[in-house]
């Protein structure tokens, strides 16, 4: 259970705050996301959970006990974050890539042990990345780089994982590959924390939904919820419609063409 | 990377380090440098093998051994295969320091711990300097803040020589384009500890590098402590550089090349880039000092020099695999 509980952050120089006062719970189990337009704090709040941002005010729980900067290692063994962007400097394996994710498991000093590569295989068995295990991760295309990295923070092995815009670049049958498998995993009774800009195929697969505006909580609950045209309209600032999506019955958003002028 | 490749680097190393020794203005065949290691050769040739060629050898190995790991770590640690320990202040600082030492008629000794004292001091102001932009954990701001401090103690040599007399300049000079001709066993036992243990710390901090080459925001995310670790990977690669400063002068280009070097030859997590570097920037070192010493006899070339004009070509094929 990831909980963020009251946190407020703000940017040096800036006169508002990017998060005010945000609570959002991520209980185990369940798919929970994160929507709401850009600039509306969604990546700001998964960089405070891996503490590259300052809290104001507020703090975070994992499983009930607060982290702190010394804890990072801690809570890294518990919590796996996918971060927005990530551009590797250096060529490194694949395989190579997918262990790292074991390093808060490991020593200075001490190896890898069979529980390490047990994590690792099974990492690559559900992510489905063992065609590219020969390759290197600076020559992926956009949708295989999405995935090892995918595979990468399951291999980390903890029960809770963040992933902020991890469709961003995918096609439609890649994007359907990593929702089904946060789905899966969110079933298997792992705590999934997903920040999207994906509303029709988030209202579909996640259990709750937090809308975010100007670094607040605008709305919250069953996808059915906040799924409301008047909320998401005055939130994304563009008129729209909601309506059923005709094949499963979740709801759907439709953007309209713009206003007419005058 | 293969095993067989760490052979490669290992004979290359042994291979080097035979030629250093046989190699010179006295011609000796390889029965008599065994003769003079073993001491029982004539007297020349015992003293030519094991005080002057030897740790002359030896002190080239671990000058490139301490600038190709520190070079290693550097460039993973700021992700940017432009980084190089003298980058951090560590060149201009000790040339202040030794220009300073040269200038006030310090006695030759002097001329050294001067040139690493003022690496000391650069490396402290460029972390202050980055420290004071609020970016100490910032490999941009840590390397930007190192550029400016460099070029500020370019400014000061300028002024500090613009009116020396021509001994001064020319005594600065030479110690500025490095050297291991003042090579002494003391002296390479000193370099020996200082360089096992740097190369030691930066590889105790391998793998929390191999995941800051994947970005802070995964570091982080990856429960490395970003700031803390990469200030010790700075801290640590500066002073092995600052290190072999202090017993050869400013050995330009193998901090930068050897990295790459090795990247190309397979390496790809920095335990295995930082030992493979060290033994390729040791036997680069070793080679360079032996061209340095028999090209132009009896004159010596200035060591930084051949190490630039080994390093360019190695530099101009990485840049055509690139492009």
């Amino acid at each position: 259970m990831i909980e963020i509980a009251g946190v407020s952050v703000r940017y040096r120089g800036r006169a508002t705050r990017a998060l005010d006062d945000v609570s959002i719970a991520a209980p185990r189990g369940r798919l929970t996301a994160v929507v709401g337009p850009n600039g509306s704090g969604k990546s700001t709040l998964v960089r405070a959970l891996v503490g590259r941002v300052q809290l104001e005010q507020g703090l975070i729980r994992v499983d009930g006990d607060v982290v702190r900067e010394d804890g990072r290692r801690a809570l890294a063994r518990r919590v796996a974050v996918v971060t927005q962007r990530e551009e590797p400097a250096f060529a490194l394996g694949v395989r190579e890539y997918v262990a790292l994710g074991r390093y808060p498991h490991l020593g200075m000093w001490r190896g890898m042990t069979s529980a390490d590569a047990a994590a690792i295989e099974r990492a690559i068995e559900l992510t489905d990345t063992s065609p590219y295990l020969g390759r290197v991760i600076t020559e992926l295309s956009g949708g295989e780089w999405q995935r090892v990295r995918l595979a990468r923070a399951v291999a980390q092995g903890g029960d809770a994982l963040v992933l902020d815009e991890p469709t961003t670049f995918l096609d439609i049958g890649h994007e359907m590959v990593v929702f089904e498998l946060l789905s899966r995993l969110a079933a298997e009774g792992q705590a999934v924390l997903l920040v999207s800009h994906q509303l029709n195929l988030v209202a579909r697969f996640a259990a709750h939904m937090i809308l975010l505006h100007a670094g607040r909580v605008a709305a919250e609950g069953s996808p059915a919820d906040v799924m409301q045209g008047g909320v998401l309209e005055a939130v994304y600032d563009w008129p729209l419609v909601v309506t059923r999506d005709p094949a499963v019955g979740a709801p759907s958003l439709v953007p309209l063409r713009a206003r007419p002028r005058g | 990377m293969r095993a067989s490749r760490w052979i490669v680097l290992a004979i290359a190393l042994v291979v080097a380090s035979l030629a250093g020794v046989t190699i010179g203005t006295l011609r000796l065949s390889p029965a008599e440098v065994l003769h003079g290691l073993l001491g029982d050769g004539s007297l020349v040739q015992v003293a030519v093998v094991r005080t002057l060629r030897l740790p002359r050898v030896v002190l080239a190995a671990l000058v490139g051994a301490g600038l190709g790991s520190a070079g290693a770590a550097l460039q993973g640690a700021t992700r940017n295969g432009l980084a190089e320990p003298y980058l951090l202040g560590v060149s201009g600082g000790a040339a202040v320091g030794a220009v300073l030492a040269v200038a006030l008629h310090a006695p030759p000794a002097v001329v050294p711990l001067a040139g690493f004292a003022g690496a000391l001091g650069a490396v402290a102001l460029t972390l202050l300097v980055a420290r004071a932009a609020g970016g100490q954990g910032d490999a941009r701001v840590v390397l930007m803040a190192g550029v400016v401090v460099g070029a500020f103690a370019n400014a000061a040599i300028m002024v500090a020589l613009a009116n020396a007399q021509d001994n001064v300049v020319r005594g600065a000079l030479w110690w500025m384009m490095g050297s291991a001709s003042d090579a002494s066993w003391p002296q390479v036992r000193m370099l020996a500890l200082y360089v096992a243990i740097g190369i030691a710390v930066l590889l105790a901090f391998a793998r929390a590098i191999d995941v800051l080459a994947l970005g802070e925001d995964t570091a982080a995310g990856l429960g490395v402590r970003v700031a803390r670790v990469s200030l010790t990977v700075y801290v640590a690669a500066a002073l092995l550089a600052a290190g072999t400063v202090a017993a050869a002068g400013l050995v330009g280009f193998i901090g930068l090349l050897v990295p790459h070097l090795v990247r190309m030859a397979g390496a790809r997590t920095h335990r295995t880039i930082i030992s493979a570097a060290a033994l390729a920037g040791a036997t680069l070192v070793v080679l360079a000092d032996l061209v340095a010493r028999v090209a132009r006899p009896p004159a010596e070339l200035p060591l930084g020099a051949v190490t630039a004009i080994i390093g360019v070509p190695f530099f101009l094929a990485r840049l055509r695999r690139l492009a």
